[in-house]
């Protein structure tokens, strides 16, 4: 079984969906002979040629716009956002018309299509290459939103994505695209979407995360171990639908709950968690539901330290398990 | 193709059959019975002469709310409307969850479209993109107002359409006005065609109240686009003869002597007095077709005001697939 970054297991899952299904394409800036500015798409234009791996004008509401009306056509377009921070162009066709088509034509129509964006800061992107946009689709029902935080999640959730039969927001951390490295099966499989992954068991405290701050999560949970104290921590994967049973059911266990996100703390994506665990299992609490999260500022500056003070990271994490550990 | 004497009466019976019907809305309106209305009055010849060179079932359409026209030449019947216009359950084009003329029918290739204004552009130039991905015979058509050409999004899908050569007919129904707003505070140009020339494909400017120039400037168009040629962008210019809507007062912003001025231009009256002077039509003929397109339209209102409203128990249904592949 070979090794790979998250980028590489990325690429491998569109690469064997497109050698598999002629209706895949993938449209984006930079996508094809560049192949992508993190390269993720890199080699597949010499591959499938320009019209499967199409440069797209510098316009990000007709990759997501163009890529809608060829989905209700009958392909299954896959459309590069290069950075996160600049979907915003294409807010109105993801909200207004992709997660609705569906609903709106009584069943008629539908969007099966991927949107994927590197997210996340770290990497000294500043104010406009580092964001965590995710909040805002999962808000919209008719989405799905999708964050791989390993290289066998990444391939498996690429390739259910592309076969979704409904839109899908398919964020990659860009801090984990070289840095986490793991062993990806070169056979064909799927990992489901709406379903998490407990990727460390324990008994003393529950760590819901996706992205960054569950691998941030997971060596806290080895300093915490070191100390008496084991962390179970589960990677949410799935952002809508969201696999509440895994969730509930380890919260049930372990009776306190931390949330890591690197999103801006209020009303990220923390906030629903929180309000679904009072609502369906307070009596199994035995302490406050708790947070780490980025700053409430507008967004992440570009002066390291000032960085690092926005960001998440493992010394938080662990200091607010030992808060909780406390209770 | 050469317009035929009965191609000359089909268009001319879904022209008074889109009138009548939109006056019959305006009724229903009064009456209390449907909440909003939005109308074709003034369009007809645009939206029937563009239409009827379209292949229905075969060539794409991604219209927007003002094409009831369109939708009658491409097959949609007056019930089809009357059960969008009451928000009835069998409404074909949302099962009323969408407001009245937000159209849509799958089998037609009609495709769903929203309400700010402009975002369906980009989805015509995805379907062009994809049939010639594809390498399809069918072209794609796509209508929008002048005051829409305003927006990024119609930019965007014209500038992807002429740098892949799409065959994407784009057409501009130029009513003047963007509720209240006159084309002269929308752009500084006199022809929204005139935009072609930046994206690399040609502009043509219709008259768009009458129905044999746009029937062929878009046969010319599809022609162009099934060769393989690329998009067109048609410029009909229409007459508003309605308020923009039901809830809309033109009054407010429109002289007397200009709501006076554009009855005379009526494309209806126009195409009529064409059809008797050249002997297609006479006085009883005009006659008969008008009791046949009323006989048709009080039907429609009579059984859409008898068909079901929605079930509650399906507000939840059709977020996400329900049969997943």
């Amino acid at each position: 079984m070979p090794e790979m970054n998250l980028l590489e297991a990325i690429r491998a899952g569109i690469d064997e969906m497109m050698a598999a299904d002629e209706r895949v394409y993938i449209i984006g800036e930079d996508v094809g002979k560049r192949g992508g500015v993190f390269r993720v798409t890199e080699g597949l234009v010499d591959k499938y040629g320009e019209m499967r791996v199409i440069d797209s004008p510098l316009a990000e509401s007709i990759i997501v716009g163009s890529s809608i009306g060829a989905a209700m056509y009958g392909m299954r377009p896959i459309a590069e956002i290069q950075f996160a921070d600049f979907i915003f162009p294409a807010f109105n066709q993801i909200v207004s018309e992709a997660a609705r088509i569906r609903y709106r034509s009584n069943g008629a129509w539908d969007v099966p299509m991927v949107i994927r964006a590197p997210f996340g800061g770290g990497i000294h992107g500043a104010l406009y290459h580092s964001q965590s946009v995710e909040a805002f689709f999962a808000h919209v029902p008719g989405l799905k939103v999708v964050v791989p935080s390993t290289p066998y999640d990444a391939k498996g959730l690429i390739k259910a994505s592309i076969e979704d039969p409904d839109p899908v927001l398919f964020f990659e951390h860009k801090k984990l695209y070289r840095l986490i490295k793991g062993q990806v099966p070169e056979e064909d499989y799927r990992v489901p979407i709406g379903v998490a992954d407990v990727k460390r068991e324990g008994s003393d405290m529950t760590v819901l995360s996706y992205g960054l701050t569950l691998h941030q999560s997971l060596e806290a949970a080895e300093q915490l171990s070191a100390e008496g104290v084991e962390v179970e921590v589960v990677d949410l994967r799935t952002l809508r639908p969201l696999d509440k049973e895994t969730i509930l059911n380890s919260v049930r266990k372990t009776g306190k709950v931390l949330i890591a996100y690197e999103d801006n703390r209020f009303l990220g994506y923390g906030a629903e968690l929180a309000a679904i665990i009072s609502e369906e299992v307070f009596e199994h609490l035995d302490g406050p539901i708790m947070r780490v999260a980025g700053a409430d500022v507008p967004a992440m500056p570009f002066s390291p330290p000032l960085e690092e003070a926005f960001m998440p990271s493992t010394e938080k994490i662990a200091a607010a398990m030992r808060e909780l550990a406390g209770y | 193709m050469q317009l035929e004497r009965d191609d000359l009466l089909k268009m001319y019976r879904l022209m008074l059959l889109a009138r009548l019907l939109d006056e019959r809305t305006w009724q229903l309106n009064r009456q209390g019975k449907a909440p909003f209305v939005i109308s074709c009055q003034g369009h007809e010849a645009a939206q029937v002469g563009a239409a009827y060179a379209l292949k229905p079932g075969k060539d794409w359409v991604v219209p927007y709310y003002r094409d009831l026209a369109v939708m009658l030449t491409i097959g949609f019947t007056p019930l089809d409307h009357m059960l969008g216009l009451l928000g009835r359950a069998d409404d074909p084009n949302s099962g009323g969850r969408q407001m009245p003329s937000h159209y849509s029918h799958r089998k037609l290739n009609i495709v769903t479209h929203s309400s700010p204004t402009g975002s369906q552009v980009p989805h015509a130039s995805g379907i062009g993109l994809a049939i010639k991905m594809r390498g399809d015979d069918a072209v794609v058509w796509t209508s929008f107002g002048e005051g829409t050409s305003s927006q990024g999004d119609v930019h965007e899908a014209m500038n992807l359409a002429g740098v892949y050569n799409l065959p994407v007919i784009f057409f501009c129904e130029n009513n003047g006005y963007a509720i209240s707003v006159p084309q002269k505070k929308q752009m500084g140009i006199e022809n929204v065609a005139d935009r072609a020339a930046g994206y690399g494909f040609p502009g043509v400017v219709v008259d768009g109240t009458d129905v044999i120039q746009v029937y062929e400037a878009t046969a010319a168009a599809v022609e162009r686009a099934r060769r393989g040629e690329g998009p067109t962008l048609i410029e009909a210019k229409c007459l508003r003869l309605t308020a923009h809507s039901s809830d809309d007062n033109e009054r407010t912003y429109r002289s007397p002597d200009e709501l006076k001025a554009i009855r005379s231009q009526d494309p209806i009256t126009r195409f009529t007095d064409y059809l008797m002077v050249e002997g297609i039509l006479d006085e009883a003929s005009q006659k008969r077709i008008r009791e046949e397109v009323m006989a048709q339209i009080n039907e429609a209102t009579v059984m859409a005001e008898r068909a079901p409203l929605p079930d509650p128990a399906t507000l939840e249904r059709h977020v996400y697939a329900e049969h997943e592949a």
